[in-house]
């Protein structure tokens, strides 16, 4: 019975409650993935139908059609709760606060990772990306840029969800914030797609990592802040 | 006694009314200053004379979260309402010089760069900062409840300011053209002098700002406690 064990049991519990809620009802997962497949499309449309084109905007749309289906996500994960009171009781169970945030986070991980996943296989297809021999590489930036991603994501939705017009509170708030790593996420995939000539990818991987490990602390550090108040 | 008419804990102090007036004379004996004593730049002429305000101006963008950093944390610490009703007036005085910033950067940068914007370092983050800011101040207007909002922009404080330099160094990996910073090592010895006695005539007028801003924010804490005591009643 050490106190880790007992956090790592109610982080594990909140995660499963959550992925369990969209597990059953399965629609919300429908629609964030039926959304970033159509923003993918209507990035084609506006990037024309050049080949070459589309091919080297491949990663910053793919990137882009995450973020904009993601921030759904994020909102519905407090949304149900909320609705239901059930915040309330979860805060009155024993245990630190932090619990709950990574509980929440490895459920948005899995469910935004999912849905990675099937926009990024649609996006190779729409976009005609060549994918490059270093492909683990691809998915190391891919794994690294969501969860900077999720973790600045769940943080800010649970203020959000709880304001006025959080539909606009979230992306003002967020988007910002998520510049390095959309940069980041966004040059290491191109110079990967592009075979990596100029050996940057390196770079930008050392500072998704870096910002990645800052923004787990302090979000974790401020949540307990944030959803007491 | 009706509650309208209670006592508001805060008085204009004459005093910051004075140092307004030192400020405003200090900025306008500086740029006096400036402007007498530099010569025409060979590159730029007389272009070069906005460097007075736009630098300065960058400089003081540049605190402003510092500032917001420093009373967040003493907020979460303390807990005492002025602390975030100075952290807010800081974001908004930062946010307003960050806009002047890049006003000022366009005015001088479509003579001297031929183009009104362009993707570099500096003013791309700029720009993310003014937006970070703003993303803070619209926080602040969205939820009312003034301990939550005090809480919540808390957080949003730090975790904003810690991002600052983040997105610096990432912007500017991604893209450089600006000149490099003006600063007194970099700038001939016939600018120097302009240039540090503007960036105290800011940094004056930035505390000015903030405290008037502070001491608005305490009176309109003041009436929605008013108005709270008169809704409940207590007259």
């Amino acid at each position: 019975m050490t106190p880790w064990s007992d956090d790592w049991r109610r982080v594990r519990t909140i995660a499963w409650k959550d992925l369990t809620t969209e597990r059953r009802s399965k629609a919300g997962f429908n629609g964030v993935v039926a959304l970033g497949v159509t923003i993918l499309v209507l990035f084609g449309f506006a990037l024309g139908p050049d080949t070459q084109a589309i091919r080297d905007a491949a990663a910053g749309a793919l990137w882009l059609a995450v973020l904009f289906a993601g921030v759904l996500a994020f909102n519905r994960s407090y949304q149900v709760e909320i609705e239901t009171g059930a915040l309330e009781q979860l805060l009155l169970y024993p245990g630190a606060r932090w619990t709950i945030f990574s509980g929440k986070l490895i459920a948005n991980l899995t469910f935004v990772g999912l849905m990675l996943v099937i926009v990024v296989l649609v996006g190779i297809v729409l976009f005609q990306v060549r994918v490059p021999s270093s492909w683990p590489a691809l998915v190391g930036v891919l794994a690294l840029g969501t969860l900077g991603l999720v973790s600045l994501g769940t943080f800010y939705a649970a203020m959000a969800s709880r304001s006025r017009a959080r539909e606009v509170l979230l992306p003002l708030l967020l988007f910002p914030m998520l510049v390095p790593v959309l940069l980041a996420a966004i040059e290491a995939s191109r110079a990967l797609l592009g075979g990596d000539l100029m050996h940057e990818a390196g770079a930008w991987v050392k500072m998704l990592l870096a910002y990645d490990v800052i923004f787990l602390v302090a979000t974790h550090l401020a949540f307990e802040h944030v959803i007491e108040a | 006694m009706t509650a309208t008419a209670a006592p508001i804990g805060l008085p204009r102090q004459s005093r910051w009314t004075w140092f307004g007036v030192f400020a405003v004379l200090f900025l306008i004996g500086s740029e006096a200053l400036a402007f007498l004593t530099s010569p025409p730049d060979r590159d730029m002429g007389e272009l070069q004379k906005i460097m007075y305000v736009h630098v300065p101006s960058a400089w003081m963008s540049m605190l402003a979260p510092g500032v917001v950093l420093v009373y967040s944390v003493l907020f979460l610490m303390r807990g005492r309402e002025d602390d975030d009703l100075l952290a807010a007036s800081a974001a908004e005085v930062g946010a307003a010089f960050s806009g002047l910033t890049l006003v000022l950067g366009m005015i001088w940068g479509r003579p001297a760069w031929g183009v009104w914007w362009t993707w570099d370092a500096r003013l791309t983050s700029m720009l993310v900062l003014f937006l970070i800011l703003v993303g803070y101040l619209s926080l602040r207007a969205f939820v009312e409840d003034p301990e939550r909002r005090a809480q919540w922009s808390a957080a949003v404080g730090i975790l904003g300011a810690i991002n600052v330099p983040i997105v610096y160094m990432s912007v500017r990996w991604w893209r450089t053209l600006h000149q490099v910073q003006s600063s007194p090592s970099t700038v001939d010895p016939a600018y120097v002098l302009g240039l540090r006695a503007n960036a105290f005539a800011f940094l004056f007028m930035m505390i000015y700002f903030v405290r008037r801003r502070y001491e608005a924010a305490r009176l309109g804490r003041a009436a929605e406690l008013a108005a709270e005591a008169v809704a409940l009643g207590e007259r």
